[in-house]
């Protein structure tokens, strides 16, 4: 069987720098052969998503500004990416947002804007990108977001996120029961902390990453390219009989008691 | 320590796309080098790997002029 994803072209949302997941999620799909077109939010990071871009050793990327939390933007981007491109056969979700004033203190302490502004933007935005994308995997094909443990239990300082990551779960296994019977998968990676510029957002991010290299049964952090290589592994056939599933690449953290 | 000065300087250069004249001790990130709070949470990071250390939220908060990122690495050297 051949698993290279030669031919295939791939969208990634949500590359800030190079740092970002979604930049290792990019790297380890373009090693593997497949073109990409680059999402970003706001114009403040074109500039590094193209400086990053060039960097890979083809010159056929396509980059477009894509609002999540706007429908008609959502739709637009689509749309030129269908009449771009016309065929994708992938989309990796790498989208979160909360106020960092409530990454940190107690959860109840929330506001109904920060809450509903982080389940917009993190969870909502995951079943908006997945109903656009049908139009253009019209080949089948594969859809990934990134999760957190943080959504299936407390963890300190997660807060707000968390609720959005646990109601961004559901998402992701509701899309996969719509989508399954256009041959689309949709699948997430719970990833372990990573120092990327999100992470940094959330309080006391240095003692988090610690714990983990201290106590997860691999005793060490988690890198980008290790969550790329499971990234790969989700958009490539490898993968085909999966889908509404969470692949924790964690270092087996998730599987301990306290 | 000129050397920390500089070493801080070229990264605040290159990460902020600013003119090297205009990183001075007394420079602040926000209103004169037009850092973002992006930028801001992205300079620690850089900073912390060039030196090899931890910058604390709580300390992090603090360091508004290149002076201040200068003082604080030369304390934990």
């Amino acid at each position: 069987m051949n698993f290279s994803l030669e031919g295939r072209t791939y969208i990634v949302m949500g590359v800030a720098n190079k740092r970002s997941i979604a930049w290792g999620i990019a790297k380890a799909l373009h090693d593997s052969g497949a073109r990409l077109i680059f999402t970003y939010a706001t114009e403040r990071f074109e500039k590094p998503v193209r400086d990053l871009a060039e960097s890979l050793d083809r010159d056929d990327s396509l980059f477009y500004e894509c609002d999540v939390t706007d429908d008609e933007a959502i739709n637009e981007t689509f749309t030129n990416i269908k009449n771009d491109v016309g065929v994708v056969h992938g989309l990796a979700h790498c989208i979160a947002f909360a106020n960092r004033d409530e990454l940190k203190g107690e959860f109840i302490d929330t506001s109904r804007e920060g809450f509903l502004l982080a389940q917009n933007i993190s969870a909502f935005s995951l079943a908006a990108v997945s109903r656009a994308a049908r139009d253009v995997m019209t080949e089948g094909g594969s859809i990934m977001t990134l999760t957190y443990l943080g959504g299936e239990r407390v963890v300190e300082n997660y807060n707000v996120m968390g609720v959005a990551k646990a109601s961004l779960d559901m998402t992701m296994r509701y899309a996969a029961n719509d989508l399954g019977k256009y041959g689309i998968r949709v699948n997430a990676i719970s990833a372990g902390p990573i120092r990327t510029l999100s992470a940094k957002g959330v309080g006391d991010f240095n003692s988090i990453l610690k714990e983990i290299e201290e106590r997860a049964p691999l005793r060490k952090a988690v890198t980008q390219e290790e969550v790329g290589d499971v990234a790969y592994f989700l958009m490539s056939d490898l993968s085909r009989g999966i889908t509404g599933e969470i692949l924790h690449v964690d270092s087996g953290y998730s599987i301990l008691g306290k | 320590m000129a050397d920390v000065f500089d070493r801080v300087k070229e990264i605040i250069v290159e990460r902020l796309d600013v003119d090297e004249s205009k990183v001075t001790e007394g420079a602040s990130f926000k209103d004169d080098l037009e850092a973002d709070s992006l930028d801001v949470v992205e300079l620690v990071m850089e900073l912390e790997d060039e030196f090899d250390m931890e910058i604390s939220d709580e300390e992090a908060e603090k360091i508004n002029t290149v002076g201040d990122a200068v003082s604080y690495i030369n304390s934990t050297q």
